[in-house]
């Protein structure tokens, strides 16, 4: 089947998806974003979360054919700007590569892209509103303390440069 | 409901090929510093290359069928359904192995390729499919006729050590390894000993729950070799394994090593990698392959379960007399790493304690259980649980604190290990815990800063199964110690290549290893050593790769010791060849050069006296260093297999562990509220880095303490999923506090102590003294389970 989508602000037409699969393999394996992890493929670690109109979702629950005329952002469309030439990273993205959150990195697009939504939600997120967010991603490095830092850190960020 | 389902077609991407690159190190850091991850950028942006991201133009998708028994004999496999199907490319059975048919770890090589006649595991691989699509594979796998004699699985670990011979899992018989450790007069000691404490323990299967599943690309090359992408904690060791299974030479398959999600040791073993070698071989097409996280169970090696006896004797005040221990881990069909953490297991097995006679027997077997082989803590995990339980029974046995009770009995610098062998380096264990008990306890329960109890935060959580009614809150301490690197006379070496040049009129350095990245940071530590060995800032990392030499496994927390040492003995000759071209270029001498007469500080040559003797780039020019530096750490020496006696540890590493829990004990809930630990390092060379691992350690040893257990009734798993295998969540996972020491070890690379895996043993125990304090079960079990606390 055919499927037309936004992906990170451009329109898309993906030719030959078989109705079985998912949005998350659609965009590792036939549109070239890879970004998006598949540790579970079950919905319980996070790691595949993109935004789907908007609302964080795990892509690999979503069947390829339901994005149909829908806009999905995933990891890769957080960073202003073209990769590796004018790049201007996220901060929830800069603060989880200066805060220590990032080890193996498996699970940190989804926990970026959901640390996003957090802070896009409430600004200024208690240590417990945190930990309620991000309690649908697994990590098996950093027993998650410094992922803590990194989203205070982003929110503090965020909120100085909406201040200016 | 008839129409036939759609087939998928081939994937045709409209991405770029995905492998794995140089990259460049951010940021100023030399040793002792925390400088950015030079892989962080491409981690948080989503353009890092994992293993399971590999992709080329016209690749092919392999799969694995598994075999549904623990234990049983294939009378036929019928392949003509699955060959018959459109966009299947092969399918392979043992007969198709090109090569040595059987492979394993430490030259056991009793695993086989594929199955040949039988079955020994549940998940063992039988045939391989290579198709267009993962999902014509899949049901290719599906049409794969094997007809089955199903056998009654050998499960029980103390039937096969009492009836070896009876229970015969495989060749090797059914008795991998039993390893005493025998010191002083157990049977005189245990006459005069006034205090007797004893008890059996238990340790379920926990599993690596790396998040990157197992991943690997193998591309055919002209020379009828392979280019192989996997994601592994060894390349060359996988190398040796790989290469007479295909039949190929080692300088036929050239391995790069593809992004790695998280290893623990479940990548210690092979796992795809002969598989998707075979497939590229035969069809002559790349072939990618990809476990979902149910296969990832069956995919890789877990940590031994342990049954586990320990009687303790000593006097009024608590001073250890004797220890009578015995340890059984059942390794599962094959041996995998089975020798060596019995060995561990062994020499480990009473722990950082100074006890005049020991009777210790440690016994590895063979069974129809999920393998099981290297994880983070290796065989010593299992024993520190033990004997940290122990401490507590003698502690109260003998009226005196937890705490206490571990203090009097603590080695120190210069004390002997159940092996005989000295602690040659501190070991300042008392002092740890005299820190550990120093630090500032958590805010009582129900005491939050607003006065009201926060219902998130109790045992249960959002499920809100308690405002407080029926919770107790404990403390408890546990202490662990680890070996750190290869021991018993494995020469563990590593080997780094560094290059030195002028890329765009800056001094560049570039490191090369072999080296695994498995998320712990290495490449960050590799950077910070050539920055403060060369003075240079710009470093670059040379993808991971057999084209250098051999740097052991990332493993056994030896990196930063093994590899950070090869690094730095590189970088010594390097500079010492700069150095020595400056005074050629320069036309003249500058005596003392080898007592650090000459430095590299900041891009520049540096004499003692004279200042700044030229820049980098003005002596370089146009010319390039390059140096290839083997390390090795000291010898050690196999434990004696009657007494266990030897010096067969490398280093030696500690860590202590406060734990603060509340218990639901009407349900039998837990919240861990607080960890605490005390860590001895050496010398920290990123705190960054080094938190984070201290910071996982724990929470992977919270894990085994109260939810981490792979099921297992008649040989087959029963939770093969993250829906029913739990890892600690954020909400699981309390805030912690750090106190690190840095007490050098003179042997060691700027005097480190491997760091990675203390914390994951010290946790578990910790946390479980803490339930038992709360609740006054025996708990003798891990994980403990809610019907352990209300039931007892």
């Amino acid at each position: 089947m055919r499927v037309n989508l936004t992906v990170n602000g451009a329109k898309e037409t993906v030719d030959d998806v078989w109705e079985g699969e998912s949005l998350l393999y659609m965009l590792r394996e036939r549109m070239g974003l890879p970004g998006s992890k598949n540790a579970c493929e079950q919905g319980e670690c996070g790691s595949c979360t993109v935004y789907l109109d908007g609302v964080p979702a795990c892509s690999c629950l979503v069947a390829a054919g339901q994005v149909e005329g829908r806009e999905v952002v995933t990891v890769e469309g957080l960073a202003k700007g073209s990769s590796g030439v004018d790049e201007q990273l996220d901060p929830v993205q800069e603060a989880f590569v200066e805060a220590g959150a990032v080890q193996c990195g498996f699970c940190t697009p989804g926990l970026i892209v959901q640390s996003h939504d957090l802070i896009e939600r409430v600004p200024d997120p208690s240590d417990a509103e945190i930990r309620e967010a991000l309690a649908g991603n697994l990590c098996r490095c950093t027993g998650y303390e410094k992922i803590l830092d990194a989203v205070r850190l982003a929110a503090s960020r965020k909120a100085e440069a909406a201040a200016r | 409901m008839t129409s036939p389902v759609k087939s998928p077609g081939p994937v045709k991407p409209n991405g770029p090929v995905r492998s794995p690159g140089h990259v460049a190190a951010p940021g100023m850091g030399g040793v002792g510093d925390s400088p950015l991850r030079p892989d962080g950028t491409l981690k948080v942006s989503g353009e890092f290359a994992y293993a399971s991201d590999l992709w080329i133009d016209g690749m092919l998708w392999g799969a694995t069928l598994r075999s549904p028994h623990p234990r049983a004999k294939i009378l036929s496999i019928d392949l003509g359904p699955a060959l018959a199907m459109a966009g299947v490319h092969a399918v392979l059975t043992h007969e198709d192995v090109p090569g040595r048919k059987l492979y394993g770890l430490d030259h056991t090589e009793d695993q086989p390729v594929l199955a040949i006649g039988e079955v020994r595991h549940q998940g063992e691989p039988i045939a391989l499919v290579a198709a267009d699509h993962p999902e014509i594979a899949r049901r290719a796998m599906e049409k794969i006729a094997v007809e089955w004699e199903v056998l009654e699985p050998i499960t029980d670990a103390r039937a096969v050590i009492a009836e070896p011979d009876r229970y015969r899992v495989q060749e090797r018989g059914g008795i991998a390894r039993h390893q005493p450790v025998r010191v002083g007069d157990v049977d005189r000691a245990k006459a005069e000993a006034a205090v007797v404490v004893s008890s059996d323990y238990s340790v379920g299967i926990q599993d690596q729950a790396f998040l990157g599943p197992e991943s690997g690309l193998a591309v055919p090359a002209e020379d009828g070799g392979l280019d192989l992408y996997v994601s592994t904690q060894w390349m060359h060791n996988d190398l040796k394994q790989i290469a007479p299974c295909l039949g190929l030479a080692e300088d036929q398959i050239r391995m790069t090593l593809a992004g790695v999600g998280g290893a623990f040791g479940g990548r210690e073993d092979l796992s795809m990698q002969i598989h998707a070698g075979m497939l590229a071989l035969y069809t002559g097409k790349p072939v990618k392959m990809s476990y979902n996280r149910y296969e990832s169970f069956f995919g890789h090696v877990h940590r031994h379960p342990a049954e586990m006896r320990y009687e303790f004797g000593a006097t009024a005040e608590g001073r250890l007399l004797y220890a009578d221990v015995e340890i059984i881990l059942d390794g599962g069909a094959y041996t995998s790493a089975t020798l060596n953490v019995t060995g561990n297991a062994a020499s480990l097995g009473v722990g950082p304690y100074e006890i005049p006679n020991i009777k210790i027997d440690a016994w590895g077997v063979y069974t129809n259980n999920p393998p099981c082989g290297a994880m983070r803590g290796f065989g010593a995990v299992q024993a520190c649980f033990a004997y940290e339980s122990m401490m507590d029974k003698l502690a109260e046995a003998c009226g005196i604190s937890p705490v206490r009770v571990r203090q009097i009995n603590a080695v120190s610098q210069g004390s002997k290990l159940a092996t005989g062998q000295i602690i040659d380096s501190p070991a300042p264990l008392a002092e740890m815990l005299e820190r550990l008990e120093a630090m500032p306890m958590p805010a009582p329960l129900g005491a939050g800063p607003d006065g009201e109890i926060d219902i998130r935060a109790l045992p249960g959580g959002v499920s809100q199964t308690t405002h407080g009614e029926g919770v107790v809150r404990g403390v408890g301490y546990g202490v662990g110690i680890k070996n750190i690197c290869f021991s018993e006379a494995f020469d563990d070496y590593s080997t780094a290549r560094v290059r030195l040049e002028v890329i765009g009129g800056e001094p560049t350095a570039l490191v090369h290893t072999a080296a695994a990245e498995v998320g712990q940071g290495l490449v960050t530590l590799q950077a910070q050593i050539a920055r403060t060995e060369l003075g240079v800032q710009r470093v670059t990392i040379h993808p991971a790769d057999n084209q250098v030499g051999d740097a052991g496994s990332s493993s056994a927390s030896r990196q930063s010791y093994m590899t950070g040492g090869a690094v730095k003995t590189a970088c010594e000759a390097v500079r010492a060849e700069l150095l020595a071209m400056a005074e050629r270029k320069l036309g003249r001498a500058f005596p003392g050069i080898t007592q650090g007469e000459l430095n590299v500080v900041g891009g520049k040559i540096m004499s003692r006296t004279e200042g700044v003797i030229a820049s980098i780039e003005e002596i370089l020019g146009d010319d390039v260093i390059e140096e290839t530096r083997e390390f090795h750490h000291h010898p050690t020496s196999r434990m004696d297999p009657v007494t266990g006696q030897g010096d067969s540890h490398t280093q030696l590493a500690l860590c202590v562990h406060r734990a603060v829990v509340d218990v639901d004990v009407d349900l039998g809930l837990v919240k861990v509220v607080e960890m605490a630990a005390v860590q001895d390092v050496g010398k920290i060379l990123n705190l960054l880095s080094l938190e984070g691992q201290i910071h996982g350690g724990s929470a992977q040893g919270l894990g085994l303490a109260v939810m981490e257990e792979i099921v297992v009734s008649g040989g087959l798993v029963r939770n093969p999923s993250f829906t029913d295998y739990l890892i600690p969540t954020i909400l699981d996972m309390p805030p912690m506090r750090l106190d690190i020491l840095e007490n050098p070890d003179p042997k060691a690379p700027y005097g480190l102590r491997g760091a990675g895996e203390p914390p994951t043993l010290s946790s578990t125990p910790a946390i479980v003294a803490a339930i038992r304090d709360a609740t006054g079960r025996a708990l003798t079990r891990v994980p403990v389970r809610p019907e352990h606390i209300i039931r007892g």
